[in-house]
């Protein structure tokens, strides 16, 4: 969480931002997500006073144009637009900016890409300081991955656009090479049957407790990434996000909260791993509890923090 | 889609076991200039297969990769290899494949490549 702690910039320009372009927007509720996907969009409270307003008018202006401008976010009504989910990664990118400099990535990569709000982002947030790193998104939606590159040409940036499913095509050739991973997968719990149907859907089914998907992305991710790579994953806290912690640690990563934040029906955790070599030598059976006590007062201590 | 992608990408159609490197079908082929940075390429360049490199530059018009991969010192210390290096960057990174397929060098089946985007969607019975 930045200086202004709830009122973090990016997140109140594109709050102003997704009000004033999603205001009224509504989808079809063709399925039972569909209602927990609407509820993502809707504005979540203002609370602002007019002296407050001006600073984060401030913040705002210095911010657009370091991450990507919602008004030149290319979208199609098979594609997900962003929102909540989406700017609460995007402003743990920011929050994280200056470690992602220092780490000096030479290729990063987005699973489920969507708009391309996150990948565009990402890049704009690096460019200045690391010019030459390359990118690489995937979506298993043609018609997403076609939007994502007119996201990424309307902001002057480019990054290798790929359809696949999760990153099927690239696991072979293109393990161990990623330094920074970048995930926004389907979380919302639904019906099983709704997971990687076509279009849109394939966005936000995740299926039970909303992991079928990320339990197939986790592997993945661990194939992929390089001996320092960074893995940044938004979860639900319906997503049992300590347990996925858990899986990466068996897997020898360590992981922490950097964005958490409620929205009216959902809590968004927007989680970090690295590979820790102290991770491996634990006794991974018996310390799991201590793990999860730990984990939840990590996340009190966050919501905590929103609250006050 | 540039080369640096068509290298780290196979076939994973259910069974083939050779699905790299997939052979390129070009329809229209551009080129986009990117700033020359050496550190990347000799980052690179040990995860390159050099000999499907130099096919697919061939097959998108691009002939000026000599056959032979290069020694990785030569990459390392390249005074004397600008040019090699140049060469690598112009192939890796500014060819750009915008329109037509990619095909499994093991069962024949088609990717197309549209507005520079590759679609290795398989079908269920590929799964």
């Amino acid at each position: 969480m930045g200086p202004l702690g709830p009122l973090n910039g990016s997140f109140l320009t594109q709050l102003i931002r997704c009000n004033g372009r999603f205001n009224y927007t509504i989808i079809q509720p063709f399925s039972s997500s569909a209602h927990s996907l609407v509820s993502f969009r809707r504005p979540r409270r203002l609370l602002l006073d007019p002296l407050a307003f001006n600073l984060q008018w401030t913040v705002m202006s210095e911010m657009t144009s370091r991450t990507a401008d919602i008004m030149r976010v290319s979208s199609h009504r098979e594609v997900y637009e962003p929102c909540d989910d989406s700017f609460a990664l995007v402003d743990a990118l920011l929050a994280d900016q200056t470690n992602l400099i220092n780490h000096n990535p030479k290729l990063c990569m987005e699973i489920g890409c969507g708009s391309g709000y996150v990948i565009t982002s990402l890049i704009l947030l690096l460019k200045e300081k690391l010019p030459n790193v390359h990118y690489l998104a995937t979506d298993t939606n043609p018609i997403a991955a076609r939007v994502t590159n007119e996201t990424l040409q309307a902001h002057g940036v480019s990054a290798e656009v790929v359809c696949t499913d999760i990153a099927s095509c690239l696991e072979e050739r293109l393990a161990g090479l990623v330094d920074v991973m970048v995930v926004n997968p389907p979380y919302v719990p639904t019906p099983e049957y709704e997971v990687g149907m076509e279009g849109i859907a394939s966005a936000w089914a995740g299926g039970e407790n909303g992991r079928s998907v990320i339990d197939r992305v986790l592997p993945v991710v661990d194939r992929l990434l390089s001996e320092k790579g960074w893995f940044y994953l938004v979860t639900l806290t319906s997503n049992y996000p300590s347990e996925i912690c858990l899986v990466m640690r068996k897997r020898g990563y360590a992981s922490r909260i950097v964005v958490q934040r409620s929205t009216e029906e959902e809590n968004l955790i927007i989680l970090k791993f690295w590979r820790d070599k102290d991770e491996e030598g634990v006794d991974k059976e018996t310390s799991s509890e201590s793990f999860m006590k730990q984990f939840s007062r990590s996340l009190s201590s966050f919501m905590e923090k929103q609250w006050r | 889609m540039r080369l640096i992608t068509h290298n780290m990408l196979s076939c994973n159609i259910k069974g083939v076991t050779n699905g790299f490197p997939l052979k390129i079908e070009a329809e229209k082929v551009i080129e986009k200039e990117v700033d020359f940075n050496p550190e990347f390429l000799r980052h690179m360049f040990a995860k390159i297969e050099w000999k499907a490199l130099v096919e697919a530059a061939r097959s998108l018009g691009y002939a000026e990769l000599p056959e032979d991969s290069p020694d990785a010192t030569a990459i390392e210390s390249s005074v004397d290899d600008e040019s090699l290096l140049k060469k690598l960057h112009h192939a890796l990174l500014e060819l750009h494949l915008e329109e037509g397929a990619l095909v499994c060098p093991e069962t024949g089946r088609k990717f197309p490549v549209n507005k520079g985007i590759p679609n290795m969607l398989l079908h269920e019975d590929e799964v």
